[in-house]
């Protein structure tokens, strides 16, 4: 279970739907418990391929964001990234480039505009499991 | 020699390579891996003939990347 303050998914949201039809990405980070995961802030990143199809982390930006991480006390949790034209859940090159079991990989459906879904998973080789999220005010 | 790996303190020995301290250092799947050196990136095919100084600080970044098909 991971947890999403309601400010962070509206940053997330707003950022996806500002850079359509291109795929949207970031990172997030925050601390683990017992009780699970909690994000305390995520982190807006380029998608270098300017794609609506695919996305690469700009690496300057992500040397920036784990530094800050580490300023801040901070864990990295993963990333987060939209689908403007799909459904939240990996695709296979999601899978293929999910090289951290530990992670949470994100996923901002914009398929239907009028319900933004966003879903969390844990993949493992060719297994993905929802791990579900928790949106707090 | 002492360096900073991911902002963690280390003594390491003179003439260390980045393809070294990746071994060293236990860096899971590798070839996803970036390595900066005072803030530069250090070129993939370079890591074997790049010998880290005294006081070189190193992070190492996963390349994280996906699509929607």
């Amino acid at each position: 279970m991971i947890t999403l303050k309601r400010a962070d998914f509206d940053t997330i949201l707003r950022h996806a739907e500002s850079v359509l039809p291109e795929e949207a990405c970031g990172l997030i980070a925050g601390e683990i418990t017992e009780g699970g995961k909690t994000i305390k802030k995520v982190y807006i990143l380029t998608n270098i391929d300017h794609s609506n199809e695919h996305f690469s982390l700009d690496p300057k930006e992500q040397l920036a964001a784990v530094k800050d991480m580490r300023a801040n006390g901070l864990v990295p949790l993963g990333n987060w990234h939209s689908h403007p034209e799909s459904p939240s859940r990996p695709s296979e090159e999601d899978k293929r480039l999910a090289y951290d079991s530990k992670a949470s990989y994100l996923i901002l459906s914009l398929m239907d505009r009028n319900a933004p879904v966003l879903n969390s998973f844990k993949i493992t080789g060719d297994n993905a499991e929802n791990e579900g999220i928790i949106i707090t005010d | 020699m002492n360096i900073t790996v991911a902002g963690e303190k280390k003594e390491v020995k003179d003439g260390l390579t980045v393809a070294q301290l990746v071994i060293d250092e236990k860096v899971e799947t590798p070839e996803y891996v970036t390595v900066t050196i005072n803030d530069e990136f250090v070129e993939s095919g370079a890591f074997e003939s790049t010998v880290l100084k005294d006081g070189d600080s190193v992070e190492f970044l996963y390349f994280m990347g996906g699509g929607s098909l």
